[in-house]
C-alpha cells in the first residue's frame, strides 16, 4: 500500500477583515475534518471594561471593528438604554437608523467590490480587476463613498464616530447638513440597481444549505435597532433572552468562542438571514428587483449574499432618503439617563450579521460585567458547514482552484475576524492511501 | 522603473487604520498608480516577496509569535511606518498592562489554556526600529496619503505635532472647557482629526495620543476645578492611548491619589 500525500498551504485568507486558519483534511478522496479556525489575538475587551463607566461602552466597543463600529455603538447604547429602563424614540431613533444605513452602504459595498466581486471575476484585487473594468470598481468606490458620507455628516467621522452616546447624540444635524446628502443618494439608488443587476450575472457555484436563519424582526420595518430575535425554525424569543436560547462555546481551534442554539446547533446571522425572515418589510423597489434578478425570497445559496447585499444597499439608500425627508431636528440631542444598578441587554444588525451585548452595571453605572457576541463568532460552524458541501462538490478539482474556491465559500459571510479574531492560514491536506 | 513596494500588516487591532486606504476612494487608484500594492490581506490574494520600500504596520504586539514576526518584517522593510494608536502606543488592549492577563482569560474564555497570550500590549518602537509613527485612533486618512506621499517624494511627512487646541481656535470652535465647563482633553492630546469633537460639543477623549511636552497636571488640576474626581482622571488617561508615556504616568498618578483618597 502506498502513501501519497497532497498538501496545500495558503498563509493567509485574503480579502477578509482579520486573520484566520483553515485545515481540511481528504483522505482517499473522503473529506475527513474540515476546520475554520481563529487566531486573533485576543484583545479582552469584556475583561478590561470591567469597572469603565456605562457611558464609555459605545466608543470602547466600536474599537473592536474597524469596519462596524456603528454596530458596536447601537448594541451598546441599547444595552444601556434597556439597563435604565428608557428607550430613545421619535426622530433621535430615526438618526440612529440613518447612521446605520451609512454602515450598511459603505460595508456592504466594500464587500461587493472590492473584496467578493474579485472572485466572480477571476482577478487577485480590486486594483487589479482595475485595470480591465475601471468603470466597475470606480462605481463602487463612489457607492460606498455615499455610504460613508451619511457616516460622517451623522457620526462625524466614518470610522469610529465620536457623536454616539447613551441616550441618543452629543450634537444633531441640521435638516440643511443631511439634505446635502440626498443628490448624490438619489444618484446612488440607481448605482445600486445597475450593482444588483451587475452582480447576479455572476456564474454561482450551485450549492444550497437548510440554514437556521436568524436575524432580528421588527413588526413595522427592516431590521437595524429593535426587535425580537426569530428564526425560519420556530424561534422566536425577546433579545434579554438569548442565553436562555444560545450557546458559546470555547473550542481550541479558535480565540474566537463559537455559538450554537442549545439543543440544535448551527445556525446563520447576516444578510441571508434578515433578507429569508423580512422579506415583506422590504421597499417594492427592493423586492422587486430581487425577484427580477432571479432571488427566491428565502435564498439558500450562500454565494448569492453579494445580491442580497446589493438588495440591502439599495434597501438603505432608499430608507436613509426617506429619513432625511421626514427629518425635523429634535429639541434635544439626548435623552435624560437616570442611572441605576442593573442588566441591560442589546441586540442590533450589523452588515454582517446579529450583534448581542449584555452589560451588568453597579449603582454608579459602572460596569460589572460585559458579554459581547460578534456576528463571525455566530457564523463559525455554519461556515464550516458550507465549506464540507462545497469540498464534496469540488474534489476534483486542482489544489489551486480548490483552494481559491474555498476562500470565496469564506469571504460570502463577509467574515470580521477582527470582531472574533487573526491568522487565516489555509491548509488542504489529501491523503491517499491507495 | 520598477513602482516602489508597499506591504501592509496587521497585528492586535480593529483593522480600521488599514481600512482607511480602502477609505479614500477617490484616490485609491491613484495610490495604486505610484506605489505597487506588493503585499496587502485585506485588499488582495496576490503576495509578491519583499522586500519592501515602505511597510504600513497596523496594531500591537501582544502575543510571543507577533514578537518574533514584527523582527522579520522589520528585516524586510526600508522604511517601515506604525498606523494609528494599537501600532504606535499598545492600544485600547494595553489596559492588560495595568491588571492580570491570566484572569482577564479567565473572565473572557472556558479554555484559558488553548490561548497564547503575552501579559502585556506593547507598541512597536518597543521591538525595533520605527521611522516614522503616524498617530490616531483611527489614523486620518489624508494624513496617510500624505504619508505614502511623502515617501514616495523622499521627504518627511507633514503632520502636525502641536495640540488640538490649536485646531479648535482655526476653526472657530468656542472651547468646550471655557464656555460649557466640559472637560476636555485638547490641550494635552496632538492635532489630526480635525478638532472634531469640541464642534459636536464633545470634550476631546484623546484619540491621537499626548502631544509634545503635554502639561497632564495642569489640565488635571482644571478638570478638577469642573469636579472631575482623580477615579475619572484616571479613567480618561486610560484610553485608546493609555500605555503612552506622558498619559500612563498621569493616570498612576491619579490612581495613586484616588486609592489614598478613598475614591
Amino acid at each position: 500500500m502506498t502513501s501519497d500525500v497532497r498538501k496545500i498551504d495558503v498563509d493567509y485568507l485574503a480579502r477578509v477583515e482579520g486573520e484566520g486558519e483553515m485545515h481540511v483534511k481528504v483522505v482517499d478522496g473522503k473529506i475527513e475534518d474540515v476546520q475554520f479556525g481563529i487566531f486573533e489575538p485576543p484583545r479582552f475587551y469584556e475583561a478590561f471594561m470591567e469597572g469603565r463607566p456605562f457611558s464609555e461602552a459605545p466608543d470602547i466597543t466600536a474599537r473592536i471593528c474597524g469596519i462596524c463600529p456603528v454596530a458596536y455603538q447601537m448594541s451598546s447604547v441599547h444595552a444601556m438604554e434597556y439597563a435604565f429602563g428608557t428607550s430613545v424614540t421619535g426622530q433621535l431613533r430615526s438618526l440612529r437608523r440613518l447612521l446605520y444605513c451609512g454602515e450598511w452602504i459603505e460595508s456592504h459595498v466594500l464587500h461587493m467590490f472590492l473584496l467578493h466581486a474579485p472572485d466572480f471575476l477571476g482577478y487577485e484585487s480590486a486594483v487589479h480587476m482595475a485595470a480591465d473594468h475601471k468603470d466597475v470598481v470606480e462605481l463602487g468606490l463612489r457607492l460606498k463613498k455615499a455610504g460613508n458620507a451619511i457616516v460622517t455628516v451623522v457620526g462625524g467621522r466614518e470610522i469610529h464616530p465620536i457623536n454616539v452616546k447613551v441616550g441618543g447624540f452629543y450634537r444633531v444635524p441640521t435638516k440643511k447638513e443631511l439634505e446635502t446628502l440626498v443628490p448624490e443618494l438619489e444618484w446612488a439608488r440607481d448605482a445600486a440597481m445597475d450593482t444588483i443587476r451587475l452582480v447576479s450575472g455572476f456564474t454561482f457555484p450551485k450549492v444550497e444549505q437548510d440554514f437556521e436563519f436568524v436575524s432580528l424582526s421588527h413588526p413595522l420595518e427592516y431590521p437595524f435597532n429593535e426587535g425580537r430575535i426569530v428564526s425560519n425554525k420556530g424561534l422566536d424569543i425577546a433579545v434579554s433572552e438569548w442565553n436562555d436560547f444560545f450557546l458559546e462555546e470555547h473550542v481550541e481551534r479558535s480565540n474566537a468562542l463559537h455559538s450554537r442554539i442549545r439543543e440544535r446547533g448551527a445556525y446563520h446571522v447576516g444578510p441571508l438571514a434578515r433578507y429569508a425572515l423580512n422579506f415583506e418589510k422590504l421597499t417594492p423597489a427592493a423586492r422587486d428587483i430581487a425577484l427580477e434578478v432571479g432571488l427566491n425570497p428565502v435564498e439558500l445559496n450562500p454565494f448569492k449574499s453579494i445580491i442580497v447585499r446589493g438588495v440591502e444597499t439599495l434597501y438603505a439608500i432608499e430608507e436613509a432618503l426617506r429619513i432625511i425627508d421626514q427629518y425635523e431636528e429634535p429639541a434635544s440631542p439626548a435623552v435624560e439617563l437616570n442611572i441605576h444598578a442593573g442588566v441591560g441587554h442589546g441586540a442590533s444588525e450589523a452588515p454582517r450579521g446579529m450583534l448581542y451585548h449584555r452589560y451588568e452595571l453597579a449603582s454608579n453605572g459602572r460596569i460589572l460585567k460585559a458579554q459581547i457576541v460578534p456576528p463571525t463568532a455566530q457564523n463559525q460552524l455554519t461556515i464550516e458547514d458550507d465549506l464540507m458541501v462545497v469540498l464534496e462538490d469540488s474534489l476534483e478539482l486542482p489544489d489551486d482552484e480548490l483552494t481559491w474556491l474555498l476562500e470565496q465559500s469564506i469571504r460570502n459571510y463577509d467574515p470580521c475576524i477582527s470582531c472574533a479574531t487573526h491568522f487565516l492560514n489555509l491548509k488542504v491536506e489529501r491523503i491517499n492511501t491507495k | 522603473m520598477a513602482l516602489p513596494k508597499l506591504a501592509v500588516y496587521k497585528f492586535a487591532s480593529c483593522d480600521g487604520c488599514q481600512l482607511s486606504i480602502l477609505d479614500v476612494e477617490d484616490h485609491l487608484l491613484d495610490i495604486a498608480s505610484v506605489v505597487h500594492i506588493a503585499n496587502f490581506p485585506e485588499a488582495s490574494r496576490e503576495v509578491v516577496e519583499g522586500p519592501y520600500d515602505l511597510t504600513l504596520v497596523e496594531g500591537s504586539i501582544t502575543t510571543p509569535h507577533d514578537a518574533e514576526r514584527i523582527h522579520e518584517i522589520r528585516r524586510q522593510s526600508k522604511h517601515l511606518v506604525t498606523i494609528g494608536a494599537c501600532a504606535t502606543a499598545g492600544g485600547i488592549q494595553a489596559l492588560r498592562n495595568w491588571k492580570d492577563t491570566d484572569l482577564f482569560a479567565s473572565i473572557v474564555y472556558a479554555h484559558p489554556e488553548y490561548l497564547d497570550t503575552l501579559h502585556t500590549s506593547t507598541p512597536v518602537k518597543n521591538h525595533v526600529e520605527v521611522n516614522f509613527e503616524l498617530r490616531g485612533c483611527p489614523v486620518d486618512k489624508m494624513a496617510l496619503v500624505e504619508v505614502v506621499a511623502a515617501f514616495v517624494q523622499g521627504r518627511r511627512p507633514n503632520i502636525p505635532e502641536y495640540s488640538v487646541c490649536v485646531e479648535c481656535k482655526r476653526k472657530g470652535t468656542s472651547c468646550v472647557m471655557v464656555s460649557n465647563g466640559t472637560p476636555c482633553l485638547g490641550p494635552v492630546t496632538q492635532a489630526g482629526c480635525g478638532a472634531l469633537c469640541p464642534s459636536y460639543n464633545r470634550g476631546c477623549y484623546g484619540c491621537f495620543g499626548p502631544m509634545e511636552s503635554p502639561n497632564t497636571e495642569m489640565l488635571a488640576a482644571a478638570w478638577q476645578g469642573l469636579g472631575v474626581t482623580h477615579r475619572g482622571l484616571v479613567d480618561a488617561f486610560r484610553g485608546f492611548n493609555a500605555y503612552a508615556e506622558p498619559f500612563r504616568i498621569a493616570s498612576d498618578h491619579h490612581e495613586a491619589l484616588a486609592v489614598a483618597g478613598g475614591e
